[in-house]
């Protein structure tokens, strides 16, 4: 179809502006600068990966309830991996943050890739948080009645109450995890969008 | 007007790469992830399992130290309890932390009320329609002037204090003293929270349906039973307690840079250290994220030079 563009269709508009940002051969490339060729690299996907299974158990938790998992063997059993994916989340995210530091990885256009990730990674502690509050047993008990008073002396306890179980549940497992998701996925489009950064151009000298 | 272009700055800026390119298949990479990853948290979930220390109830800490139980009881009665003079959101006991003269939690007030006399103590002995003797004592408090009031709390306060204050037979027993009704108060509340029937008339205090702990957490958390657990479990702030876990799992391991800072002289015996350390955090947090933006900062990477490790194929490479 050659139909000529027209200016003010906003969908048209629209969809251009998405091709031009990530054509299909930019989004999913068969192939990448010979540059990238580290282990370090495996980290973002790593990552990736071990929030699949922590959105996966959790589904399972959500379906039986917030307290099943006391008193049924498998329900424990998906707790564990539920808590153990979370466990290596946070270490494949944190060597992935380094990793990207010592790759000044911000270069070229992607201080808001860099800030993307730093924010989901804040979001990402404020789940893990809610997410022992949500436990039902001695440890929400202790965590709660001790966080509060860090929250509380910034105000921010007023509207965040962290001895509020229910409060904090829907935190957990509705809108914290959809922050999650959402910047994992603007923080991967970005990067798709931007390639992958080069290595400091070295002179005689070191890095210029 | 045109801009003059910017300088190179090697921190900030890359050339555009012209060299050769690799094959790489980012689909099977996130495949082969995601199943190293379901792997290897099977594997940890079969081998370490995961802690589930049941949570505690009013009933178990009252009938396992009823003494410290009553103790907590007659300081939320006085006003003395942590709870009683909190400050916001619960109530206006106090002035809350503050920094540089600021103090956040009282400009934004109270906004989830408590009154720590009358939910934790009074409320509940009044909802016991069947103890005649708990009522005849709770319409003689209730009447009396706060400084009698005040006198009574302050002599039961002393007396339950005291080395011989125990709980024997289904009482309490302490010394003898100026308490009037308040010894009848105290001990009808332990009995009921012996009993399972206080855990549920604070829960339930309001609705049928609740999902909010608030109140019985802050009662529970004025006690000595819930921290001493804490203790042998090494969950304390000044054991590094918010990385910690019951038992010997790993916990929230990435707060060690908050929890650090509750130890470090100074911050850890100021009044103001919650928020003085959330401050910091917060501070800290948006110079991360601006990294790329703060000269000096952003040099590190080039500075250290651990960049010839990640890419040392490609140098290698380079003539
Ligand atoms: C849920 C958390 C995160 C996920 C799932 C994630 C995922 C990814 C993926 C898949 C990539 C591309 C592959 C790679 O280079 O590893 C990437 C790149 C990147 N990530 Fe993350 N990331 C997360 C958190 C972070 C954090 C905390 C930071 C830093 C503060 C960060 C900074 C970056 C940067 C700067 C790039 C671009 C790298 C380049 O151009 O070479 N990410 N991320």
């Amino acid at each position: 179809m050659t139909s000529t563009p027209n200016a003010t269709n906003w969908t048209g508009a629209l969809r251009r502006s998405a091709e031009r940002a990530l054509p299909p051969e930019k989004l999913l490339p068969e192939s990448q600068p010979s540059y990238v060729a580290s282990w370090i690299y495996v980290f973002g996907a790593l990552t990736m990966a071990a929030l699949g299974i922590i959105i996966a158990t959790g589904f399972v938790l959500a379906i039986m309830g917030p307290t099943w998992w006391h008193h049924s063997s498998t329900g424990h059993f998906i707790n564990s991996m539920h808590l153990w994916s979370v466990e290596l989340f946070f270490a494949f995210m944190v060597i992935h943050l380094w990793g990207k530091f010592f790759m000044a990885a911000w270069r070229g256009n992607r201080v808001l890739t860099w800030a993307s990730g730093v924010v989901t990674f804040v979001i990402s502690i404020a789940t893990a948080f809610t997410g022992y509050l949500s436990q039902t047993n001695y440890d929400s008990q202790w965590i709660a009645t001790q966080a509060k008073d860090g929250i509380n002396a910034t105000g921010g306890g007023a509207l965040f109450n962290v001895l509020n179980f229910g409060q904090m549940l829907m935190w957990h497992i509705t809108l914290l995890p959809l922050g999650v998701g959402i910047l994992v996925v603007l923080h991967v489009l970005l990067v798709r969008h931007r390639g992958v950064v080069p290595p400091f151009a070295e002179t005689k000298d070191g890095a210029k | 007007m045109t801009k003059a272009p910017k300088r190179f700055n090697p921190d900030r800026d890359v050339a555009p790469w012209t060299g050769p390119m690799r094959r790489y298949d980012i689909a099977k990479e996130v495949t082969i992830c995601f199943l190293v990853v379901a792997v290897l948290t099977v594997g940890l979930a079969v081998v370490f399992s995961s802690p589930d220390d049941k949570a505690v109830t009013l009933q178990q800490w009252a009938s396992a130290t009823p003494v410290d139980f009553a103790t907590t009881a007659i300081a939320e009665l006085d006003g003395t309890s942590g709870t009683a003079g909190y400050g916001g959101p619960y109530n206006t006991a106090s002035p809350g932390q503050s920094i540089l003269g600021v103090s956040p939690s009282t400009i934004i007030g109270v906004h989830i009320p408590v009154d720590a006399a009358k939910d934790f103590v009074l409320s509940p002995v009044a909802a016991l329609p069947d103890d005649p003797l708990a009522q005849q004592a709770l319409r003689s408090y209730r009447s009396a002037t706060s400084t009698q009031r005040a006198t009574w709390d302050a002599a039961y306060e002393t007396a339950i204090a005291s080395q011989a204050a125990s709980y024997r037979d289904g009482h309490l027993v302490v010394p003898l003293g100026n308490y009037g009704p308040v010894g009848v108060i105290v001990n009808a509340l332990t009995q009921m929270a012996r009993s399972g029937a206080l855990d549920a008339t604070m829960l339930t205090e309001q609705r049928f349906f609740s999902t909010d702990f608030t109140k019985p957490l802050l009662f529970l958390s004025d006690g000595n039973y819930l921290a001493n657990k804490a203790a042998i479990d090494h969950l304390q702030g000044d054991q590094w307690g918010m990385m910690n876990e019951t038992g010997s799992w790993p916990g929230q391991a990435w707060l060690w840079l908050y929890t650090m800072w509750y130890q470090v002289p100074g911050l850890s015996t100021s009044p103001n250290a919650d928020l003085q350390v959330w401050a910091i955090m917060m501070v800290l947090t948006v110079v991360l994220a601006c990294i790329p933006l703060i000269p000096g900062l952003r040099s590190i990477p080039r500075w250290t030079r651990v960049y010839r490790l990640i890419w040392r194929a490609h140098y290698a490479a380079k003539p």
